[in-house]
């Protein structure tokens, strides 16, 4: 019982995790229109910021400050929005799909300075020893698993409630306005260049936390973490839940996250060992098809964006 | 510079310009970067292997090679199979995806789509041939001195040779045929030339049909002069996408001459960055050129 109980609860806290990197791409994508296909490169550096900055020191690599890990997370939002502000002040002026391009270019070489830049992040081995949140309960798993969720909920709520807010203000409206007709929006006077990188960043920053906050709860962080297909599962969240709408982006981030761990766990019950890696291969081939067959038949996800119309119009 | 790296960086500057033709061409004219082109160039290779083996199979006996070619006639034969097969696996991949895409929503959503079918399509050939490496030949290469301190294989030289000869008949297809004309008349104005009476339908279809044939080439002559990965053609996209980019979106031409330059800037940085950078040459360059010149060496001007 105590098993399923914190099972559950480590289930939750990897959903929630998830759901931050999601609502962080839904302000980028949902608000803004801008396509980051970097997810994975943006994670990995607030990943391996707060690993540095909390973990202990060891002579095999650079870091190790050993310092208190509110710190680690709060360097690696700054850390992935300076990421995000270099490649998107290079970008984000000219057309649209450039920004895709550079960003799945700076995350391929992200992940080839994570995997060879051995003195500074361990190289294929990773950093290990990334101290957990309340590592002092952890003789009690319940006890220490519900810490942890409570605390990825508590951070996961707060992140909620400031971009509702945030999406709702002027700036939000800003946003859309620029998303739906720029050459309108500019007469108004609005800067696009300047809301986007702003977005942008602000995006980039929270899937940055999120990076921090799975480094932190798995313990030790290795470039096999951060490949294309974490983009494409944060992608697939964010466009089944419903893109615009920061509910859907949750709600899409525990949906698919629970679809992925079943299937996991049901292709290591069927399959014999020989076939475990092919059964992985076909789990990735459905999770495309599902991301496709949302696009044509259900642009809107579970719960779309709504509608915004002027009370004037009735 | 030496001329081994020349050398070096033609072969692979070849591929990668043959696969940047699909990419510049889709790109000019339906305006939106296909992630899933280097999967084209992937499934070309392992589609020619797969046709190789059973020509093998067919005829009982294994293929002979061409001389000191590490291969023979079969391979040549899987290879033109596999660029009419993979043509119309971009043809399909239209149908039942991007032309549905386009009626209604924006560019972008196009550009999410072919992200997923990407890693889709991918994964699907590792399921079907697991991640191991595979070759189409266990024959050792032979390298002939071509000048003083230059050496190549002679797969390279002919790879380099029937590249260089399919990009440039693209190239007399696009300026002297009245398909080429139409093709670039579409990806100038659409709108205008639908008017002028060019059945644009016919125009994109012609269109992916020839990026899918120029990957899939690209694709198998990776594995002949490399080796064959689920893998493959992904880590080619960068490249694809920064040649595309250097040459100026829409320009065959400009594919071709932006791929040299990435294959050889990729072959010059391996002795001074090492080569497990050799990936990150393509972004530095795409950086560059965007900083620079985003409209690359033969673009036209932003519309």
């Amino acid at each position: 019982m105590i098993g399923l109980a914190s099972y559950l609860c480590f289930f939750v806290t990897l959903a929630l995790i998830y759901g931050v990197a999601t609502l962080g791409l839904n302000l980028q994508w949902g608000s803004a229109g801008l396509f980051n296909v970097g997810v994975a490169g943006f994670a990995a550096v607030g990943a391996y910021v707060s690993a540095w900055i909390t973990a202990t020191p060891v002579d095999t690599h650079w870091g190790g400050f050993a310092l208190p890990i509110p710190l680690g997370w709060l360097a690696a939002m700054a850390a992935s929005a300076l990421a995000a502000f270099v490649v998107g002040a290079a970008t984000l002026r000219l057309r649209a799909d450039y920004l895709a391009i550079t960003t799945f270019g700076a995350a391929i070489s992200l992940e080839l300075v994570a995997l060879n830049a051995d003195r500074l992040t361990g190289g294929p081995f990773g950093i290990a020893f990334i101290p957990r949140p309340f590592a002092a309960l952890s003789d009690q798993p319940l006890a220490f698993s519900a810490a942890n969720m409570l605390l990825v909920a508590a951070v996961a709520g707060v992140v909620f409630v400031a971009l509702e807010r945030l999406t709702r203000s002027p700036w939000g409206r800003v946003l859309r306005a620029l998303r739906e007709d720029e050459a309108a929006a500019a007469s108004l006077g609005k800067s696009p260049a300047k809301f986007r990188l702003q977005a942008f960043v602000i995006g980039a920053a929270l899937i940055g936390l999120a990076g921090a906050m799975q480094a932190q709860f798995f313990g030790f962080i290795a470039p096999d973490n951060y490949l294309p297909v974490f983009t494409f599962q944060i992608w697939v969240m964010l466009v089944l839940g419903g893109s615009g709408n920061n509910k859907g982006a949750l709600l899409g981030a525990v949906v698919v996250w629970g679809v992925w761990t079943a299937s996991g766990s049901l292709f290591n019950l069927l399959l014999a060992p020989e076939w475990q890696a092919r059964g992985a291969a076909l789990r990735v081939v459905a999770i495309g098809v599902v991301l496709a067959s949302v696009l044509l038949w259900r642009p809107r996800g579970l719960i779309g964006e709504r509608a915004t119309v002027s009370r004037h119009v009735e | 510079m030496n001329g081994q790296i020349v050398i070096d960086g033609m072969t692979s500057g070849a591929m990668i310009g043959l696969g940047a033709i699909g990419v510049t061409l889709t790109y000019g004219l339906l305006r939106f970067a296909n992630f899933a082109h280097g999967e084209f160039a992937t499934w070309g290779a392992y589609i020619a292997l797969v046709l190789a083996s059973l020509l093998g199979t067919l005829l009982g006996g294994a293929d002979g090679t061409i001389g000191d070619l590490t291969f023979g006639w079969h391979l040549l034969v899987a290879l033109a199979g596999s660029m009419v097969l993979t043509a119309l696996l971009a043809l399909a991949l239209d149908s039942v995806l991007f032309r549905r895409l386009r009626r209604h929503g924006s560019g972008m959503v196009l550009v999410i789509a072919s992200f997923g079918a990407s890693l889709a399509l991918r994964s699907l050939l590792e399921f079907g041939f697991t991640g191991q490496p595979q070759y189409y030949s266990r024959e050792i290469a032979m390298t002939v001195a071509i000048a003083p301190g230059m050496r190549a294989t002679l797969d390279q030289l002919v790879v380099l040779g029937v590249a260089v000869a399919l990009m440039a008949g693209t190239h007399l297809m696009l300026t002297h045929t009245a398909l080429g004309r139409a093709m670039r008349a579409t990806s100038e104005n659409p709108d205008l030339a639908r008017l002028a009476g060019i059945d644009v339908a016919d125009v994109v279809r012609t269109t992916w049909l020839l990026g899918g044939a120029m990957a899939a080439a690209a694709g198998v002559f990776l594995g002949v002069t490399v080796q064959l990965r689920p893998t493959m053609g992904f880590e080619l996209l960068l490249p694809l996408f920064a040649a595309a980019i250097l040459g100026g979106i829409g320009s065959v031409p400009g594919a071709m001459a932006g791929g040299m330059i990435i294959g050889i800037a990729e072959a010059a940085a391996v002795p001074i960055a090492g080569a497990q950078y050799r990936a990150a040459v393509a972004f530095v360059v795409l950086l560059v050129v965007l900083l620079i010149k985003p409209t690359g060496l033969f673009g036209a001007r932003e519309r």
